[in-house]
């Protein structure tokens, strides 16, 4: 028996029944069951995903170097000299990524000193496109930790957030002398309900029939790239365009902006904040929310408790695909003004990797938004500054995603112990739908 | 259960799925009628090119009455429409087949009234409809290798992805076909191995692991392909493997061509084929593969190691998906562009699933995909108004159908996607 080997299966491994147990005893009770309290235990959930992070980026930084011409040249001549030219060439990308994601420090400073409102908002310019990039992953990241919850694995953000830009586009611009403060809620609660909508169909499909939400939600994903793509060169088309693109919304849809041009910080950031605690409060402090938890650590127990399982699971979805459906809103509403074909890119499978990072979480899923908006924000200046290709940053998020979905990984490199209250009964592994 | 109980629990067809699927086969009929033959003029004719390419082997085109033959075509489904209802069980176990029968003359149909008064060239369709479906059965079998044995495996995509780039790349610096596929197959297999580390030793979600691999497979492509085959077009030229016709079976008319004079991808596919549904379903390997993914902790019990047995699956599926993505860039384009699977790797998913689970299943659901694929292209030329999205879409419907019981629940490996636990 190697050390290696062994910690996974050192603990005893809880079911999801004796963990909901436990909660519902905990909550009656109001005691924290067995484990190390505040500050300790916010600490220990921290460190994985933080680690996984940290790791993600040496490795990360391990591929910057190893692809750099500038590496090798400096190795041969002298391996000492090839690890500091290595070092440099990390130093640089990550500063850069750092500069681009929150800006210069050096710049806010000199900005601040000289007074020009003008400079002073380009200096902050960065910092705000990553609050602006991170605006959808926090709608994307909550409606995949929502599906978690209730056990369902959405993979079909992606689509839903498609539909959701559709109907908010469609409603931006075809709604006309509507005042803005009716406007942009109809607009964005109609790109809820388009993606809510294209939620409850594998959601339906799962609750009746048993078909796996995770097939159906990726078949839908590409049916609504489809309906999209026809909408775009059909009956959405702008007029008078040989590309695929919407007209633009009317003035009255767009979701206010803060501060002047080029900042685009718009209230769709705001919203992504209440809707996280919506959610929080959604699913920790109502009864529905509870029976959604329910029915995802133990269907089998929450039907026998008398919950309406099939209908926990359509809500589920639906709600799922409504979160998802805002951050198409969003994007259209807030920062493009229009609907074109390649709006989205990946933002719904980015969503799955940080909704894990922040342990399904409304507040660690605001977290981990930030973090990957910072990333996506950062990684253009990184491109512009050191020519380091945009794609890198991919490659960081799944390597952040293995690590925190593998947490035994990061235990072996660092040698930690693992944890005596596991959470890994969160959801449903299997195909079948069982 | 013993087989037998459980072979007549398996062909048993409810009277309700009998009633809906006669009424199926009725509207099939009605549908042709209504929409494609009633407003025909009766002289006009559909002509049928038969050149699948090339001059030799041909046959001479068929050249239709539209309205007649569309009218034989309503009378079929009609009929066997009929007989689903009225015969005592219908077509009992046959009903699939049947079902099949009657899709193919709705396609049939579509073809004639879509071609009505035109030319369309059904060898050429043909044609593209084989080469499309090529990395679809490629990766359909990686997914049925994987999921036989118990994994799940979403990661096509991201490993077909990485076997095309790996196998330009290494393919345009060999100068060598041979070592690029290789590179590729290996490529493939490498992830094939991430996953099965994962999803097997560290007992992470098997969607969650594929879901990473995909998105690694894709940031990793995009940035060699843009740090360096973009910029160097000579790391990006390793050609393609040529056509190779087999000398007196390429000769015969029609399917000659269709068939016999294709790259190696087509009959290293076809050989694929054969031996996965071989060995899957008539030797010692394949009942012990099967057995671990329907019952890991029987097979256990009998002394089949399962962990080994997955760990060789997700090996062998890395490896086909791997040979799926070296089409692309050996077989196909002859170039590596960023994306450039565009989500076969999912519609090859979706074949299996549709084709359930099976290698043949899932080369049937690869054509119908191919097919639909490469009519969608013709749409335009045949200037029909139905827009060739929707079209496109019809593969990701009907597996949802598919799942959904309507047409037959599948039979997906008991064990699919769930981690084994070794007790004691």
């Amino acid at each position: 028996m190697s050390e290696a080997k062994k910690p996974p299966q050192e603990e005893p491994k809880k079911n999801g029944l004796q963990i909901f147990q436990e909660e519902l005893l905990d909550s009656a009770t109001g005691r924290t069951h067995a484990q190390p309290s505040g500050l300790r235990r916010g600490l220990q959930s921290l460190a994985i995903p933080a680690l996984a992070l940290f790791t993600g980026l040496v490795l990360g930084g391990l591929i910057i170097v190893l692809t750099s011409t500038e590496f090798y040249t400096a190795w041969g001549k002298s391996p000492l000299l090839g690890l500091k030219e290595g070092w440099i060439i990390v130093a640089n990308a990550y500063s850069a990524l750092f500069t681009g994601a929150f800006g210069s420090p050096a710049r806010i400073v000199v900005a601040l000193q000289s007074g020009n409102v003008e400079n002073i908002r380009k200096a902050f310019y960065p910092f705000f496109e990553t609050l602006v990039a991170a605006t959808p992953y926090i709608f994307g990241g909550l409606a995949v930790a929502l599906g978690f919850r209730a056990g369902l694995f959405n993979i079909g953000a992606e689509g839903q957030i498609f539909i959701g830009a559709i109907f908010a586009a469609y409603a931006g611009y075809s709604i006309k002398g509507v005042p803005g403060i009716l406007h942009v809620p109809i607009a964005f609660i109609a790109g809820a309900i388009g993606g809510g909508l294209w939620g409850f169909i594998p959601g339906w499909l799962k609750a009746k029939t048993g078909g796996h939400e995770v097939i159906n939600t990726m078949m839908m994903n590409y049916i609504a790239f489809r309906l999209s793509d026809w909408l775009l060169t059909g009956p959405m088309k702008r007029p008078g365009t040989a590309n695929p693109v919407s007209p633009t919304i009317e003035e009255s849809a767009k979701l206010y902006r803060f501060f002047g041009d080029p900042i685009r910080l718009h209230g769709g950031f705001i919203i992504a904040l209440g809707v996280a605690w919506l959610v929080y409060w959604f699913l920790f402090k109502t009864k529905w929310g509870f029976d959604l938890r329910a029915v995802g650590s133990n269907p089998r127990a929450a039907r026998y408790a008398g919950m309406m399982v099939s209908l926990t699971i359509i809500l589920a979805m639906v709600l799922s695909g409504g979160l998802a459906g805002m951050a198409g809103a969003n994007e259209v509403l807030g920062v493009n003004y229009n609907l074109a074909m390649a709006f989205s890119s990946g933002y719904g499978w980015d969503s799955i990797a940080l909704a894990l990072l922040g342990k399904s979480h409304p507040a660690g899923v605001v977290l981990s938004a930030l973090l990957f908006g910072a990333l996506r924000n950062g990684a253009t200046n990184m491109q512009l500054k050191t020519n380091i290709p945009i794609d890198i940053i991919s490659v960081l998020q799944a390597f952040i995603l293995v690590f925190v979905a593998a947490p035994a990984v990061i235990r072996t490199i660092y040698r930690l112990k693992a944890p005596k209250y596991s959470e890994e009964g969160l959801f449903v592994s299997s195909w079948g739908g069982k | 259960m013993t087989t037998t109980a459980l072979r007549r629990e398996l062909e048993f067809v409810s009277p309700t799925r009998q009633r809906v699927m006669g009424i199926l086969f009725l509207l099939a009929g009605v549908v042709i009628w209504y929409f494609f033959s009633r407003n025909m003029d009766p002289d006009v004719v559909t002509k049928f090119g038969m050149t699948p390419g090339g001059a030799k082997a041909t046959i001479p085109n068929l050249v239709l009455p539209t309205q007649m033959t569309l009218n034989i075509l309503t009378a079929l489904c009609i009929l066997l429409g009929l007989a689903q209802l009225l015969l005592p069980g219908g077509f009992k176990k046959r009903t699939n087949l049947v079902l099949g029968i009657v899709a193919g003359l709705f396609i049939f149909a579509f073809l004639t009234w879509a071609a009505a008064g035109k030319s369309l060239n059904l060898g050429g369709l043909l044609n593209t409809t084989l080469s499309k479906a090529v990395p679809l059965t490629l990766g359909a079998m990686s997914g049925i290798l994987c999921e036989r044995a118990g994994v799940v495996n979403i990661a096509i995509e991201g490993m077909m992805l990485m076997g095309a780039m790996v196998g330009a790349l290494v393919g345009s610096i060999a100068d060598n076909l041979w070592i690029g596929l290789f590179a590729a197959v290996f490529s493939g297999a490498l992830l094939g191995l991430v996953h099965g580390v994962l999803s097997i030793k560290y007992k992470t979600n098997q969607i969650i692991s594929g879901t990473a691999i995909n998105i690694f497979a894709t940031g990793m492509t995009s940035y060699i392909s843009a740090k360096f085959m973009q910029a160097n077009q000579d790391l990006n030229n390793p050609g393609i493997f040529k056509p190779i016709e087999i000398p007196i079976l390429s000769n015969i008319p029609f399917l000659g061509p269709i068939l016999f004079d294709n790259n190696m991808f087509v009959y290293a596919m076809f050989i694929f084929l054969f031996v996965l549904q071989f060995g899957l379903f008539y030797t010692r390997w394949g009942l012990r593969h099967r057995a671990v993914g329907e019952h890991p902790r029987a097979a256990d019990t009998l002394g089949i190691n399962v962990f080994r047995t997955r760990y060789i699956a997700v090996l062998l599926g890395g490896m086909m998906a791997g040979f799926a993505g070296g089409y692309f860039t050996l077989g196909s384009v002859g170039r590596f562009d960023e994306m450039m699977t565009a989500g076969r790797g999912f519609i090859a998913l979706a074949a299996m699933i549709f084709g359930n689970w099976m290698p043949f299943g899932a080369f049937g659901a690869g054509l119908l995909f191919g097919f639909a694929d490469s009519l969608a292209s013709k749409m335009a030329i045949l200037q029909i108004h139905i827009p060739s999205q929707f079209l496109l879409m019809a593969p990701y419907i009907a597996t949802m159908v598919v799942l959904a019981g309507v047409v037959g629940r599948g039979q997906m490996p008991a064990a699919d996607g769930e981690p084994y636990e070794k007790e004691g």
